[in-house]
């Protein structure tokens, strides 16, 4: 008997394999569009990780919030939008009330957070309402809720709320600007309290990196641990010592290299600075989000997403569980969207949030994730191969096409297509599932 | 541990359903240590007892019930299955409450983690306490040495055999520390025979250790095996209370069916010279009511009963031949034509008909007309009830109306006029009108399943007059499926009990209770051996 | 007669009652306010010939038991193709109409099929695929209308590639359905070729549905089980239903810009799918189920409410796009209305 357990693992390796690859299928593919779309693009290296930095900066916050959802068995979360509008909302007071720097974005976040928090209990008592089919829900919620949105604050604004401000009210009296500047106010809030160079913080973080990795290794050779995976550590290890030597390579170019070439980019790669601040955020966010998986409400999260009925039976409060799931990312994409906004420097008052949810869903999406399993690392891989697409395709599109606009439609085909492939390939296994269990 | 003392006492327990008992003056006590077998057919009150006992909202929501219940001597009031949980009264469940991308500590510990404080929950509250894995791996390892069995506990429970899956579950239970009784709801059910052996012998191991065990189930051969005393319901009502030692198989079988027959007045005319259907190794793959091989010949003009427990493939066997799940296996009609299987359009145009079991789920549009109903398969199959132009079709109105007034008088279907949906009509009248729409197809045999299912006195009288006359009148052949035998040995010619997927037997209405009750608990066979073939 | 009431509430359901009454509210304030009456029902009128077809593709879907379609815009493309070929071909008036209608609708019957193949891998979660299959079919007939070889100076912009955005259809075929019969009682003019054309087409869905086969798409659409023990091939009547709406959305998007004036490529065919699903649903259709008259009430209802409250607004506020505001809150409210009547809760 013991023999069937085992060869019952060995056919879950199998299929894990299988998975794997599957899943996988959509990253590599964008990996391979975004390498051919920065060759066309004709961009230069140090262009484009600047450039690609300082997106990642700005979303990952925002597609980080998305996880816990997922886990939940919730979906992916359209309703992030409200949690960005509620970030908005603080943005306007704290711009109001003449708030700076940093100090006004801690300010906006302590705004944000009570806003989003009845935003997203709301949500989540709705969604109790409308189980299996949260998703549709939570985007027409979207929609919705920017209706309510656009009558506060260009129709209530000014008229009912008393807001005098010429700065943020239009020339009429009644209603906000239709883009709020940031330039002098919270722009950079955040990301310009600590800038390192790109070399610089490449070499810390690589080895922060190969510390723990090598920690790993050497731990697990004293005492081997279950969920320790050796390939992984040893390159992770690999890849990490590489990445030091690289931006060694970076910092100390002048007395390595004589090619002008090679020593030109390096230049422009030293000149990048680096939000370290902004970046520290992200990674507690990401240090948050393991946390909660290894505490008791994670593991509640985890039960209800995987099986509402048992969770009932075995005594969870499902409805709650949901709830609070849903009512941690609203107030994450609340605080996600001021970082985002901080860092854009412009509030486009009507638009901002509008497509935030797609986008960031989008992201994850090429990340690997699905509609039942997103992790860390793949939120942000996801972010980094769809903000890729994002700054090459029009770039790419004129260079092919003659024509930047191509490039435009292109990513925006891709990010609704990629949503609409992986809602179906979700809901086609599903079927099957059901099937096979006929 | 004090194997004298007694630790569950039910005392006159009794239930009402909106205005139906189904169960009356049950009294139960049960000593530490002790294996308790309940023993009964479907419906026999054997769920609601333990619902009663595990304080499911079901009761509760339905007026609670009557009597007492007592642990340990004194009375506990029971009114949710976390009190339940509380008051040490554990239940091993017939489909499974595991979480299949857990691990076997993850489902053995399911909201009962155990967890330690970290600097975070010390402010934000226990539940953002740390999983204490190593704790939980340990009290989980315990558990499952205590049954007995070799799996390690970082498995998960996806890809474990289905014995396994038992085992965790019986795990979970043991792993609460104050459990004293232990519910098994027909157990074994979805076991292989190795498997059941091992879980006989860990329910042994957990009454030794001072638990007692309440055994649900219709194996007769396994209550005899282990149990140490047996009660027997039936129709809601405690027949018997036996020790082991003081009864056989054949008792007990008699017991669990025996009752009072009404024999319906009707004329026969089978004719047995001719076979109507030939079912030649029928293999039907409907969840929880597989069908693994049967071979039966159903008479010309014959009624002809399907019955057996609950799970075990009678339902079936309707299903199977028109088309509804995927089948296997060879069905002659008239000796002439064979019938292709997995295709309902070619099973209706064969001149089968179907009432299904599942009325309001397969046999009924519930927001449409009751005329509409009616119409309906005859019209997409027999092109009856359309006025044709050309290539283009409508819907004859006043035929579909006049056919359907016609049945409502003939069958007595109460509503406000057959323009009525069916949703808002009694479970006896959406019966009739299911009947209807198979009648309209003017079958020459007509499957019934579950004729009577959840319908009144009144109107189960009135569904199987109806099927008489149709047999009387029309010489109809007809293949009914129930749960209730009394009702099968009321109209039918021959009965064909179902057990585990197989042909157990065919019994006529008169042979006696003994016979039934073995059949039906699989134990005929084994018993009476080549009489069997006697019988047909 | 309370219970009346009651039983009356509760058919038509919160949302319906208050937009009813914020659709009386806003006609009794028009009048108030002296807007010309005549006009304002012109328009409604107007309107509701323009999105009737479109709200009526809803129909064959819903019954049909995918949903709400709000994959639309598939069809929305296919009419629009038609209309840009039928320009193409330098044809004027009817002809160019019935040409574009012609091409259009072979079509919106192919990507139909297509579609409703989709939608029967991805039973369960109909609504959202779809609304990400419009929503890309739209950015891949984005880059469509940059590449496709038109050459029509009409239609393609003066310099650069591709299509315009806008493409007027004066000296084409607007209006030639409005203007069809039409006569006037006062300032009332009633566009009698329109108004003509969507109860035509009400009717044909009308005898559809109560043919043989629209029996058999109903059965499939009200419970897939019965379907089955029926003998209905449930996924070929979902796939009906589907191509029976995309048509209609194609159909539907020429009468709309005949009555218009412009063909809206790129971007705008995009949310036309929720018009036309929330004016369904506040004609008293559900998920489940919907008939030719939630159609015709529900379009009306939204059109006009839509219609008047433009101008009540503007004569009310000075700033804002109420009606745009309107539209957004209604629009969707109703969408999250119907969502939660759905057996999702418990």
């Amino acid at each position: 008997m013991e023999q069937q357990v085992k060869t019952n693992t060995k056919s879950i390796m199998k299929n894990d394999i299988k998975d794997f690859l599957i899943n996988n299928m959509v990253t590599i593919l964008f990996v391979i569009i975004g390498y051919l779309g920065f060759r066309f693009s004709g961009l230069t290296l140090p262009f484009f990780v600047n450039d690609l930095i300082s997106r990642v900066a700005r979303n990952g916050f925002l597609v980080l919030a998305l996880i816990i959802p997922v886990l939940a068995g919730m979906g992916l979360n359209f309703a992030i939008v409200l949690g960005a509008m509620a970030g908005q909302m603080a943005i306007i007071m704290v711009v109001h009330w003449g708030f700076v720097s940093w100090q006004g974005i801690i300010l906006a976040a302590l705004i944000a957070a009570p806003l989003a928090l009845i935003f997203g209990y709301l949500t989540g008592k709705l969604l109790n309402k409308t189980k299996g089919q949260e998703m549709i829900t939570s985007m027409i919620l979207g929609f919705f809720a920017n209706g309510i949105y656009q009558f506060i604050f260009l129709i209530l604004v000014g008229s009912v709320i008393p807001m005098n401000n010429q700065d943020l009210i239009l020339s009429s009296g009644v209603g906000v600007r239709v883009t709020v500047d940031l330039a002098n106010n919270l722009r950079y809030g955040l990301d310009n309290i600590i800038r390192l160079s790109f070399p610089v913080s490449l070499l810390l973080v690589s080895i922060l990196f190969v510390g723990v990795n090598l920690y790993r290794y050497i731990n697990n050779r004293k005492a081997p641990k279950l969920n320790y995976n050796k390939t992984k550590t040893i390159i992770a290890l690999v890849a990490f010592s590489l990445t030091t030597l690289w931006s060694l390579s970076i910092i100390y170019s002048p007395w390595l290299f004589r090619s002008s070439n090679i020593l030109r980019t390096n230049k422009m790669f030293n000149d990048i600075t680096i939000p370290i601040v902004t970046f520290l955020i992200i990674g507690a966010l990401c240090l948050f989000n393991v946390f909660i998986t290894k505490t008791k409400m994670g593991q509640d999260f985890r039960t209800v997403g995987q099986d509402m009925h048992i969770a009932k039976i075995s005594g969870i409060d499902a409805n709650r569980v949901r709830v609070i799931a849903i009512v941690i990312s609203t107030v994450l994409a609340a605080w996600g969207q001021i970082i985002y906004l901080q860092n854009l420097g412009t509030l486009s008052t009507y638009g901002s949030h509008e497509n935030i949810g797609m986008f960031s869903i989008a992201a994850i999406l090429i990340g690997g994730a699905s509609v039942t399993k997103a992790t860390i690392g793949q939120a942000l891989l996801g972010t980094i191969l769809f903000h890729t697409i994002f700054i090459v395709s029009p770039l790419a599109g004129r260079n092919l096409f003659g024509d930047a606009q191509l490039g435009e439609y292109f990513r925006a085909f891709v990010a609704y297509g990629v949503i609409g492939v992986s809602l179906g390939m979700h809901a086609w296994k599903k079927q099957i599932q059901s099937k096979s269990l006929k | 541990m004090d194997r004298d003392k007694i630790v569950l006492e039910m005392n006159n327990i009794g239930k009402v359903y909106y205005g139906t008992r189904v169960l009356k003056d049950i009294n139960l006590s049960i000593k530490a240590g002790e294996i308790h077998a309940i023993l009964g057919e479907n419906g026999a009150g054997k769920s609601t007892l333990m619902n009663i006992l595990f304080g499911m909202p079901v009761i509760h929501s339905t007026g609670g019930f009557e009597g007492e219940v007592l642990i340990d001597g004194s009375k506990v009031d029971i009114n949710s299955p976390f009190k339940a949980m509380k008051e040490g009264i554990g239940m091993v469940h017939q489909e499974f409450m595991l979480i299949p991308g857990y691990t076997i500590t993850e489902n053995i510990k399911l909201n009962r983690e155990i967890t330690k404080p970290n600097p975070i929950s010390r402010v934000l509250g226990n539940k953002l306490e740390t999983l204490d894995f190593v704790q939980m791996d340990k009290d989980a390892k315990k558990a499952i040495k205590s049954l007995d069995i070799g799996i390690d506990e970082w498995t998960k429970i996806a890809g474990l055999p289905v014995g396994y899956m038992q085992f965790v579950e019986i795990a979970r239970e043991i792993d609460k520390e104050n459990l004293k009784i232990l519910v098994f709801d027909e157990p074994t059910a979805v076991l292989t025979e190795s498997e059941a052996k091992n879980l006989l012998q860990a329910m042994k191991l957990i009454s030794d250790s001072g638990i007692a065990i309440l055994f649900i189930t219709h194996r007769l051969d396994e209550v005899m095996e282990i149990a140490d005393n047996i009660t027997v319901l039936r129709d809601g009502q405690m027949v018997a209370n036996r020790k082991k030692e003081e009864t056989n198989l054949v008792e007990l079988a008699q017991l669990m069916v025996g009752r009072e027959i009404e024999k319906v007045e009707r004329k026969v005319n089978v004719d047995k010279s001719s076979v109507v259907m030939k079912i030649k190794d029928l293999k039907v793959a409907m969840p929880g009511e597989e069908v693994k091989g049967i071979d039966l010949d159903i008479f010309k003009g014959e009624i002809i009963g399907i019955g057996g427990l609950a799970g075990q493939g009678k339902i079936g066997i309707a299903n199977g031949i028109m088309g509804l799940y995927p089948s296997s296996g060879e069905v002659v009609i008239n000796n002439d034509t064979t019938l292709k299987l997995n295709n309902p359009k070619e099973s209706i145009a064969k001149g089968l008909a179907f009432v299904s079991e599942d009325r309001r789920g397969v046999g009924l549009l519930l927001d449409t007309s009751i005329e509409l109903n009616i119409a309906v398969t005859a019209m997409q199959n027999n092109d009856k009830f359309l006025k044709k132009y050309g290539p283009f079709t409508q819907l004859d109105t006043t035929g579909i109306r006049n056919h359907a007034l016609g049945f409502k008088k003939e069958l007595d279907i109460r509503c406000t006029g057959v323009d009525q949906i069916t949703r808002r009509l009694s479970g006896g009248n959406q019966q009739k009108v299911c009947i209807a729409r198979a009648l309209t197809l003017e079958p020459n045999i007509l499957f019934v399943s579950e004729p009577t299912r959840g319908i009144d006195i009144g109107a189960k009288k009135l569904v199987l007059d109806t099927l008489v006359k149709l047999n009387e009148e029309l010489g109809m052949t007809i293949i009914m499926t129930s749960s209730e035998l009394a009702e099968l040995r009321s109209v039918c010619d021959r009965i064909a009990i179902i057990c585990e997927g197989k042909l157990e037997g065919i019994l006529k209405p008169d042979d006696s209770d003994a016979d039934f009750g073995l059949m039906m608990a699989g134990e005929y066979k084994k018993l009476v051996g080549e009489e069997v073939s006697n019988n047909e | 007669m309370s219970e009346k009431i009651a039983v009356y509430y509760k058919a038509m359901g919160l949302p319906r009652l208050i937009i009813t009454l914020f659709f009386l509210f806003l006609v009794c304030v028009s009048v108030i306010l002296g807007i010309p009456f005549g006009g304002l029902m012109t328009d409604v009128v107007v309107r509701l010939g323009m999105h009737g077809i479109l709200v009526l593709a809803m129909v064959p879907a819903i019954i049909s038991g995918i949903g709400l379609n709000f994959g639309l815009p598939l069809g929305i493309l296919c009419g629009l193709i038609g209309a840009i070929v039928s320009i193409e071909l330098d044809l004027v008036g009817f002809p160019a109409f019935i040409a574009a209608i012609l091409v259009a609708l072979p079509l919106a019957a192919l990507i139909g099929w297509c579609y409703g193949w989709l939608l029967n891998k991805v039973k369960g979660s109909e609504m959202m695929v779809a609304t990400y299959a419009g929503f890309s079919a739209v950015f891949l007939m984005s880059i469509g209308w940059m590449v496709l070889p038109f050459k029509s100076p009409e239609i393609t912009w003066p310099m650069g590639p591709g299509l315009r955005t806008t493409i007027s259809l004066d000296g084409r075929f607007r209006d030639v359905l409005n203007n069809w019969g039409a006569f006037n009682i006062g300032s009332f003019r009633f566009p009698t070729g329109l108004i003509l054309f969507f109860l035509l087409s009400c009717f044909i869905m009308w005898l559809v549905l109560r043919s043989k086969t629209g029996i058999a798409m109903k059965t499939v659409g009200a419970n897939p089980n019965f379907a089955v023990a029926t003998g209905l091939n449930v996924d070929n009547y979902r796939i009906m239903g589907s191509v029976l709406s995309t048509i209609l959305g194609a159909v539907g998007i020429i009468v709309y810009s005949q009555s218009y004036g412009f063909l809206q490529l790129y971007q705008a065919p995009m949310f036309m799918g929720f018009a036309a699903v929330a004016a369904v649903l506040i004609g008293g259709a559900n998920i489940k189920n919907a008939k030719i008259s939630h159609v015709i009430i529900g379009t009306f209802l939204f059109q006009g409410l839509l219609v008047i409250a433009l101008p009540v607004a503007n004569t009310v506020m000075t700033t804002g796009s109420l009606a745009e505001i309107t539209r957004l809150i209604v629009t969707n409210g109703i969408i999250l209305y119907a969502l939660t009547q759905v057996d999702g809760g418990e």
